[in-house]
């Protein structure tokens, strides 16, 4: 079993159905990538897996737990981190104060976590009084993953890390998220940058109306012929 | 809602039953403007009691006779103040939007100021003081009341279209707190002018569009019907009680007649006032309002369509308030400035509208009608129930007379209470808007 | 009265109809435009009740002051009022929270719009709190300082300074500067240096990535109604100590907050208080009849004869309703950057 499953997810806003048995799972330092058309219930999965939003049926476990009814705090505290597509920092705080928010629940000495972070992220000890507002996209990317890793989990849920930003800031980025999984975390990562995306990736999904289309590792599906054809521009 | 009536009408009496069908009929009005703004446009209107006052301010200018005395000694004055005032702003204006010094401007606007200020006052002490006890102030222009209902609505809409000008382009909370402010300036204002509406004075005796009672009295019709109805119980007594009974009996007649042609009327502007509003909601211009009301994801394509698109609906929202202004005053034959407050005026008009459902007319007129009589019967209900528990404890008990003093200001947290219930257990009213999803 | 130009005598006169009452009118403003700006960031709302409640936090000052001195239980010199305001604050507290619990939580549980939502309903609770004030102390002004009047009185000062021209210190204006400067200072170390007050300004900054945080919305909303009901009684009672009491007038006082509250910025606590003070004084120097002033500045043959009143005392709500409008022609995110102009 993987360390953290969520396994024949279904689920609905409203009466509009989203997910239809979607099984998705990620290994510890591992990094595994949604991809797929816009409204295939992307992001539907990371707002179930999180408890932002209640499955129909279908389960999500952690280290083999059911987690499936604990509240999105209480999973919090048992290791998953969210970092979602905008509005993922606290504008009008600054670096450090968006760090110490992400520590929030933690009742430990929060101190040395945020050193951590800093060797990791050089360039935000320099900004540490710096207001998030004020820095560039790239930046405030970081502190979103900063403010994320803050109560050390042990699982990143990115959702779109990459929309809206320039192909450097992009490879900034990328090049960030491999420092997370090279540090030990299994990432899950909903992308829209599908080709960018596989390429680093060690799995793929390709979702397609809420459903798994195909599974593999980002090298298989890259060469896919279907996969190119359909989701990859040829 | 009619049994309601019936019954105070057999308890209490008819010509009450008629007054409080006529102030639902004009509440009914009223929430019809603000329903018109809340409902089809989600504008928040706080000021409602202003837009009324204006109305009301409307039927005194209209309908009273120039007092000329007050026009010789200080009418000319007065103007040449007001023009002064205007200029100076106009200029202002211009200056501004040619760009010239911000601080030369603010001193130009400064000295006209104090010049129109100066000019103003005299004018204005000369003005009042001409026989101060009956007039003091300049009258107004002596035409049919009825006009002052039109012109009631057009100031309305003016202090409207200033308002909405600036505010609806910001946030919805900006447009609430402006015509909050608004409308207690209006009242600050109507209060301290002595020359213009003679302020806590009062106006009284303003003309009626119906007949007065004493002239109903004495037609040979009515007295005619009247001694038609109660032939038989007139027969039961003697001749010359006969006629003291009869003419109690048409006196009491009379004055339900006149309430009875108010009602007319009222009901006759109201159903044209709702045809109206009907016929513009089904017109293309009503499609659209209805299209940005519900569908937020069309309405923010429309962009600044909306701001002008909100700006006309809260114009005549606001005009069909100070219609109704208008006609309170014209019902009460007096204009009162201190009885001007938000409860009776904007609250009340609110707990109607969202009761009602917000959205639906017909809501409205119903709410009006329940809130107005919850209104008017809590405040007897009230004393009632402090003189049964009176009738309980010992005469003379200090904290009974101190709750019977203050007991109508719990209409206040009833009234709160009823709103509050509304939104949070039945949100869309008793007649909900159906056509919501588009 | 001398015929020369005398100075030192005009801005003593100045000081004390002027510079005195609009610090302190300002400090009492800033308070109450402190707890909207707090109510606004946290719950998403501009609370419409709060001249109101106010009043409700007076009213208990008022009642417990009555109580206290009936017993006897005063202290020399100190207005009783001050010493009960700390019972009063807890009396508000609970008043709040309970409202907040049967009216506002329901709409921040179901999502509402809570802009649109929250000013409905509180001016629902707007006219019930009013009412219960109007209700258990009356619709007429009233009185409830006691102890000492003035820290220095005219006469004291004409005598250690030998000016013609006094100034007086009421002690409610000293009371009203001390203490507002002290609850303001207290208020922003909480803000940014607590880890609660911390958690405030990110829940205001992002409600979910606070939620996503571990920031449990509840607790928040709990110490910000806290925290807004001793800025709201404090206010009430220092205006109550300067100005007297009448439940109407505190209705009123919405006014001058919401356009304190705006001229600053909306939701930005520094902007409310230079709004506050922005306000306050362009009040007192509008209504200030400058005839007094004038005449110890100018020589004999220049002295006015009128009052040389700029504005009517009737009209000072005016004076704020002006700015408002001013502020939002030419600058609607107000002097201090506030955060939304469109509305939600």
């Amino acid at each position: 079993m993987a360390y953290l499953e969520g396994a024949n997810l279904v689920a609905a806003y409203g009466v509009v159905p989203i997910l239809h048995e979607c099984s998705v799972e990620v290994e510890k330092g591992e990094l595994a990538v949604i991809v797929g058309p816009n409204g295939a219930g992307k992001s539907t999965v990371m707002r179930v897996l999180l408890g932002m939003l209640e499955a129909t049926s279908g389960s999500v476990t952690l280290e083999g737990k059911d987690i499936s009814m604990l509240s999105t705090q209480d999973r919090i505290s048992k290791g998953l981190a969210f970092v979602p597509q905008t509005k993922n920092v606290f504008p009008s705080m600054t670096v450090e104060e968006n760090l110490q928010m992400g520590g929030f629940i933690r009742k430990d000495d929060i101190s040395k976590t945020i050193e951590e972070v800093y060797s990791l992220f050089p360039i935000l000890h320099e900004k540490r009084k710096q207001l998030a507002e004020e820095l560039s996209g790239g930046q405030r990317q970081q502190v979103a993953f900063g403010r994320a890793m803050m109560t050390k989990p042990s699982v990143m849920l990115l959702d779109e890390p990459t929309a809206g930003v320039s192909p450097i800031v992009m490879d900034e980025i990328f090049s960030n998220i491999l420092d997370v999984r090279n540090a030990g975390m299994a990432v899950l990562m909903v992308e829209q940058n599908a080709q960018q995306a596989l390429n680093i990736a060690d799995k793929g999904y390709v979702l397609v109306s809420g459903r798994n289309e195909h599974t593999g590792t980002g090298r298989e599906l890259i060469n896919d012929p279907e996969v190119r054809k359909k989701f990859l521009g040829g | 809602m009619g049994l309601v009536l019936l019954f105070v009408g057999l308890n209490q009496s008819w010509a009450l039953v008629l007054g409080i069908i006529n102030l639902s009929l004009i509440s009914a009005i009223m929430a019809l403007g603000v329903n018109i703004q809340w409902g089809y446009a989600g504008l928040f209107n706080v000021g409602i009691m202003g837009f009324a006052a204006l109305g009301g301010v409307s039927v005194v200018l209209i309908s009273q006779q120039p007092v000329t005395e007050a026009i010789d000694v200080g009418g000319l004055k007065m103007l040449f103040a007001l023009a002064l005032g205007a200029i100076t702003i106009v200029t202002g204006v211009v200056l501004n939007k040619k760009g010239f010094n911000k601080w030369l401007i603010a001193t130009i606007v400064v000295i006209g100021y104090l010049f129109t200020r100066h000019y103003f006052s005299e004018a204005a002490d000369v003005i009042e003081k001409v026989d101060p006890a009956i007039t003091g102030y300049l009258g107004g222009f002596g035409l049919p009341v009825a006009f002052s209902w039109i012109v009631g609505g057009l100031a309305a809409a003016g202090a409207a279209w200033w308002i909405g000008k600036i505010t609806l382009s910001l946030r919805t909370d900006y447009l609430a707190i402006a015509t909050l402010g608004i409308s207690e300036i209006i009242i600050y204002v109507v209060k301290n002018e002595d020359w213009f509406v003679r302020g806590v004075k009062n106006v009284a005796g303003l003309p009626r569009p119906v007949p007065y009672e004493v002239d109903m009295q004495k037609s040979e019709w009515l007295q005619n019907i009247v001694a038609w109805i109660y032939s038989s119980d007139l027969e039961l007594l003697a001749q010359s009680e006969q006629v003291a009974q009869l003419s109690a009996y048409v006196r009491g007649a009379s004055v339900i007649f006149v309430k009875l042609c108010y009602s007319g009327l009222f009901v006759l502007i109201l159903v044209a006032l709702i045809m109206l509003s009907n016929l513009a909601l089904n017109s293309p211009w009503g499609r659209k309002v209805r299209a940005i009301r519900d569908n937020e994801v069309a309405a923010s394509a429309m962009g600044k369509n909306i701001t002008r698109q909100h700006l006309q609906i809260f114009v005549i929202g606001s005009a069909i308030v100070g219609v109704a202004g208008a006609l309170l005053v014209t019902y009460d034959g007096i204009f009162i400035p201190t009885a001007y407050v938000p409860l009776r005026f904007t609250f009340l008009i609110w707990v109607m509208v969202i009761l009602g459902g917000s959205g639906n007319n017909l809501g409205s007129v119903l709410g009006a009608f329940i809130i107005w009589f919850m209104w008017i019967q809590s405040g007897p209900m009230g004393v009632w129930a402090v003189d049964m528990i009176s009738s309980f404890a010992q005469e003379g008990n200090a904290s009974l007379e101190f709750i019977e003093d203050r007991v109508h200001y719990l209409r206040l947290v009833f009234m709160g209470t009823i709103l509050l219930l509304i939104m949070r257990f039945s949100p869309g009213g008793i007649l909900p808007e159906k056509n919501k999803e588009l | 009265m001398s015929d020369s130009i005398d100075i030192i005598n005009a801005f003593a006169l100045l000081t004390n109809f002027v510079l005195l009452p609009a610090l302190s009118y300002g400090s009492q403003l800033a308070l109450g435009a402190l707890a909207v700006t707090l109510v606004y960031s946290i719950l998403r709302f501009s609370n419409f009740a709060q001249g109101d409640s106010m009043a409700f936090g007076t009213m208990i000052v008022i009642l417990l002051t009555g109580f206290m001195i009936g017993n006897g239980w005063t202290v020399t010199g100190i207005p009783t009022a001050l010493l009960v305001i700390p019972i009063a604050i807890i009396g508000t507290s609970i008043y709040m929270l309970t409202i907040d619990r049967l009216v506002y939580r329901h709409y921040r549980r179901i999502k509402a719009k809570q802009n649109i939502v929250g000013i409905t309903a509180s001016i629902g609770v707007m006219f019930i709190t009013g009412g219960i004030v109007r209700f258990i102390l009356g619709a007429t002004p009233q009185r409830f300082e006691d102890g000492e009047r003035f820290i220095f009185s005219v006469r004291e000062f004409k005598a250690f300074t030998g000016l013609e021209q006094g100034i007086a210190l009421k002690t409610s204006q000293f009371l009203t500067i001390t203490i507002a400067f002290l609850l303001v200072a207290f208020l922003f170390y909480f803000l940014q240096k607590t880890k609660t007050g911390k958690a405030m300004r990110a829940y205001s900054d992002n409600q979910e990535l606070a939620l996503l945080s571990g920031i449990d919305p509840d607790k928040v909303v709990q110490i910000t109604w806290l925290l807004v009901a001793a800025l709201t009684t404090i206010a009430g009672a220092l205006y109550g100590l300067d100005k007297g009491f009448a439940p109407q007038q505190y209705h009123l006082l919405l006014l001058p907050i919401f356009a304190s509250v705006i001229v600053g910025g909306i939701g930005s606590p520094l902007g409310a208080i230079a709004g506050a003070f922005l306000v306050s004084f362009s009040e007192v120097l509008l209504t200030y009849a400058y005839k007094k002033f004038l005449i110890y500045l100018l020589p004999l043959s220049m002295h006015p004869k009128s009052l040389v009143q700029l504005i009517g005392t009737e009209y000072k709500y005016a004076i704020s309703f002006v700015i408002l409008v001013t502020v939002l022609l030419i600058r609607p995110t107000g002097l201090f950057k506030g955060k939304v102009i469109v509305g939600e």
